[in-house]
């Protein structure tokens, strides 16, 4: 099993529904984010070009967040999905530093926090909050490893991109073009 | 340390090529304490969930609320059987939550000490309230009769005061939106077609090959239903073409982003009737057997060449044969959509009779992918004995002012007939009103004008959930219970299914807060129109309404949304008969009614204004994640987007000698500045020739503490309107302003 997203720029509005969805899911504080809209503008009026992603944590492959944490807060569970274990965080934020992407944050609990890929609706076999909610249907969560899911197929049929690639963390969130 | 330096960016602007990623921006401070896991997140399948309909905007879509082990409300999500929201929600509607939890709300009824104009109020107990309000309306009956009472509204609460209101005698009753946005649309659809198009607008996006976008910005208007069927219009490949000049969104989306001179719409409007014509690219037969005045049309157009309409909008000749040639191609399925916010520039019904004149050329209306049939459930209004007739209404006074066409009560001229010299020039006046969630100081343009109605009112009852800014004018504030703490009634709206929806609290009323069908009801027994109210509570008039549908309020709490069989066709067959109910019983483009009303019974292109050197046009429009002014000071929304920024286009900023992240404050043509600065956005999105802000922004009542002061209020900058003379629509985007780089009003404070 490898969990995955892709996010498909050619719909997403920005709308930041997928935003307030996490935070209402897992109860993350006023202020803060696990996932965030990223709008870029190229060219000159009138010849224009606008990109706009919905962002979180990549669930990297190569994870120099979990490397580089010195308690094992930070961990990887089936199907790649990244966790911390908030009991056993200390704070020092050397994942924070580590993390190519801005994916976490420090919880004012006294904790790193980050995108989980809603695993607990995972488990109980639903999808992620900001999946369900996206009105343009803009996000699509699911298993690479599944030549028949929703993500194989639009993996297989669109072009796509992820970002920083020469980071070399080897992303799982693929942004379709 | 403030929080904002703690907080996270959630929008990330920036102008850097794309695939980057943008540095790490946001620093972080950190107390280092082992609290407990804080994070319970909630699983669906095991919360208790109430049926609710979302109340943050009027597309009013239907969803469940779920609370966690506390019975705390957690999160609101979309009905799956619900064709508004085909259960998502927006993020205003993911966002209601705060909206309940808002510590600014108002919860106590408060009524106004000393003489009015003094913002000084106390609280006090509900009877005390209603009592006062039962003795003012009374003594206005007497004096100048029931009619003399008048109700501005908005939103769901509006049926309980309307109820109210007829009941009591008067049926002057208005709502700024529609003044403001829909009634020079509905104006226009019904010279067409002889029928108005309703909320939500049966296009049929879902469907159509082609779409249309005049200023119309969805996606960042997220009217639900409607950006769903774009965002799956854009997946399947249909074409887009976006009129706008700023690169918006969907504009961003589109196959043909027309950046046009900002008013001068209507030309191209004409420019592309004349080549559908002249290309003889329209729908023959449909034109043949459901349209009046093709003729007509076609000799009235013969000027308006995309040569001509060059020199007016800025858009080159080929652009606009081009893009005709592609609505034609699409032809049925296509639509050029009548848009919301329709008062633009005083010629409003008439920029909208040409959309739907371009429609039924291309022969879309009634036709799939083009516009739909839409179709409403029946429930019967609880029964109740026939309202009294009133001898005048806010309709009739429209009238007289020479709004022919006037098709719903007009807040401006309820408020001009509010004004001291009313009665000379109408003949009647108003003494009182109740206003009914809506914030007429934002959502009217000329504020001084309706302060000048307000203070010159007998009484002056304001309703509503937050502490906004009309409250300050009121006599009496009656606190009402959000959506989400209330029964209301049931929505009935159209669409492709016929559906109702029940919405029901999913938690106890706030502090000392009601919600309206209780608040009319207690009015309305103190006013002895007992014989209106032959019910205890809500639920009973719901349950009732339910039963005669074969439903039941018990039914209704446990599925939220029930679909009904469609009994109508959605779509016209080929070549069937239709009546459409204009005098021809064809649809008009040439309207006789208008005609006989004495207006042009084509559109005509009028030449507007344009600013001067120095001056820009102030363009205005909505961001996703707010609802107007009604949201900016929720806890939810505002940590969003908690300010507008001025969009300027950087060869202003180089002029201007300005930066993005400067605070600035701009200035109309008449002198009015702004109260508050807002910071530059210096964005190759907007035309050189005009600045944009988001609508809502710039709250001047401190009671709205995460609101107050932050940004500009449009409204306040929209001094000069142009009024529709067809329906008396309040055109609001000819006005221009200067910006100002230093504080003006620093003088003032000392
Ligand atoms: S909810 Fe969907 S459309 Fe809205 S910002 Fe997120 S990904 Fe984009
Ligand atoms: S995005 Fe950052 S936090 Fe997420 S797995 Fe990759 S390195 Fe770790
Ligand atoms: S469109 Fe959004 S704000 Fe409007 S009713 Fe629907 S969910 Fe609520």
């Amino acid at each position: 099993m490898r969990y995955a997203m892709a996010m498909d720029t050619s719909l997403c509005v920005g709308c930041a529904d997928c935003v307030v969805a996490c935070q209402t899911e897992n109860n993350v504080p006023e202020g803060y984010c696990r996932d965030w809209i990223v709008e870029n503008v190229d060219g000159t009026y009138p010849l224009l070009d606008l990109e706009i992603r919905s962002e979180r944590c990549n669930h990297c492959e190569d994870t120099p967040c979990v490397r580089t944490c010195p308690t094992g807060a930070s961990h990887v569970i089936e199907g790649g999905i990244v966790k911390v274990t908030h009991e056993e965080c200390i704070g020092c934020g050397a994942c924070i530093e580590s993390c190519p992407y801005d994916a976490r944050y420090f919880h004012p609990d006294g904790y790193v926090d980050k995108c989980t890929f809603c695993d607990h609706r995972v488990a109980a076999g639903d999808t992620t909050a900001c999946v369900s909610v996206c009105p343009t249907h803009a996000l699509t969560f699911g298993d690479l490893h599944d030549s028949e899911s929703e993500i194989s197929k639009l993996l297989a049929t669109r072009k796509y991109k992820v970002l920083a690639e020469e980071a070399g963390t080897k992303p799982q969130l693929y942004f379709l073009t | 340390m403030s929080k904002n330096v703690n907080r996270r960016e959630f929008i990330k602007t920036s102008a850097m090529g794309t695939g980057g990623v943008l540095a790490a921006s946001s620093m972080f401070t950190w107390v280092p304490s082992f609290l407990e896991d804080s994070v319970t997140p909630l699983l669906e399948s095991h919360a208790e969930r109430t049926p609710t309909v979302c109340e943050v905007c009027f597309w009013n879509c239907a969803g469940w609320v779920y609370k966690d082990r506390d019975g705390n409300i957690q999160k609101i999500i979309g009905n799956e059987d619900d064709p508004n929201s085909n259960g998502r929600l927006c993020p205003r509607g993911t966002a209601g939550v705060g909206i309940y939890n808002d510590p600014d709300r108002l919860t106590k009824p408060l009524m106004r000490v000393g003489e009015p104009g003094k913002q000084e109020f106390k609280e006090v107990e509900w009877d005390e309230a209603l009592n006062f309000i039962t003795e003012k309306m009374n003594k206005i009956k007497a004096e100048h009769g029931a009619e003399a009472m008048a109700l501005m509204h908005h939103g769901t609460a509006g049926p309980h005061f309307k109820h109210l209101f007829k009941s009591f005698g008067s049926k002057s009753e208005a709502k700024p939106a529609s003044s403001q946005c829909l009634i020079t649309r509905e104006s226009g659809f019904i010279n067409t077609y002889g029928a108005g198009l309703a909320s939500p607008e049966p296009t049929d996006v879902k469907n159509t090959k082609c779409l249309v976008l005049i200023g119309n910005h969805i996606g960042e208007n997220m009217h639900n239903g409607y950006v769903q069927e774009v965002s799956h219009a854009v997946n399947r490949g249909a074409s887009i073409i976006t009129v706008d000049p700023r690169f918006s969104t969907i504009a961003s989306k589109s196959k043909f982003w027309l950046p046009i001179r900002p008013s001068t719409d209507m030309a191209l409007l004409l420019s592309w009737m004349h080549v559908i014509i002249n290309e003889e690219l329209y729908d023959k037969k449909y034109v043949e057997q459901y349209v009046y005045g093709f003729d007509e049309l076609k000799a009235h157009v013969a000027g308006y060449t995309p040569e001509w309409a060059y020199t007016k909008t800025d858009i080159k000749p080929g652009d606009i044969r081009k893009t005709a040639r592609e609505m034609a191609a699409a032809s049925p399925s296509v639509i050029i959509h009548p848009g919301r916010h329709t008062a633009w520039y005083g010629d409003d019904t008439q920029r909208t009779r040409s959309i739907a004149i371009l429609n039924a050329l291309l022969g879309s209306y009634g036709k799939k992918g083009g516009y739909y049939f839409p179709e409403k459930a029946k429930l019967p209004a609880y029964p109740h004995p026939e309202y009294p007739h009133p001898h005048w209404t806010a309709g009739d006074l429209a009238k007289k002012v020479g709004y022919k066409g006037a098709i719903a009560g007009i807040t401006n001229v309820i408020r001009e007939a509010s004004l001291p010299g009313a009665k000379e020039k109408f003949g009647h006046e108003y003494k009182g009103w109740f206003v009914v969630a809506t914030n007429l100081i934002q959502s009217m343009p000329q504020k001084d004008k309706t302060i000048e109605a307000l203070q010159n009112l007998d009484l002056v009852v304001v309703v509503d959930t937050m502490p906004m800014e009309i409250t300050g004018y009121a006599d009496v504030i009656l606190p009402e219970a959000t959506y989400l703490e209330r029964y209301d009634v049931a929505r009935v709206a159209q669409n492709r299914i016929p559906n109702i929806a029940l919405r029901m609290p999913a938690a106890e009323p706030k502090g000392d807060s009601k919600p309206g069908w209780w608040i009319t009801r207690e009015l309305g027994l103190r006013l002895g129109l007992d014989k209106y109210y032959q019910w205890e509570k809500y639920e009973d008039v719901l349950d009732w309404q339910f039963k005669q549908v074969g439903s039941s309020l018990e039914e209704m709490k446990k599925i939220g949304v029930k679909q009904f069989d469609k009994k109508s066709k959605l779509y016209l067959d080929d070549g069937e008969d239709y009546f459409f109910n204009t005098n021809t019983g064809k649809i008009e483009l040439y309207s006789t009614d208008l005609e006989a009303m004495g207006y042009d019974p084509m559109p005509k292109y009028t030449e507007h204004e344009q600013p001067e050197d120095g001056y820009y046009r102030l363009i205005y429009g909505r961001a996703p994640m707010h609802t107007f002014g009604r949201t900016i000071n929720s806890p939810n929304m505002s940590d969003l987007m908690e300010e507008n920024a001025i969009w300027v286009n950087p060869k202003v900023a180089k002029i201007n000698d300005i930066k993005s992240g400067q605070e600035i404050w701009l200035e109309n043509q008449d002198g009015i500045k702004s109260t508050f600065s807002a910071k530059v956005r210096v964005t190759e999105r907007i035309r050189h020739d005009s600045i944009y802000i988001v609508h809502g922004f710039g709250h001047t009542n401190k009671k709205l503490t995460r609101a107050y002061g932050k940004g500009i209020a449009d409204s306040e900058l929209i001094t000069k309107i142009k009024v529709d003379p067809i329906t008396g629509g309040t055109g609001m985007r000819s006005n221009f302003v200067t910006l100002l780089t230093e504080n003006p009003h620093k003088k003032d404070i000392v």
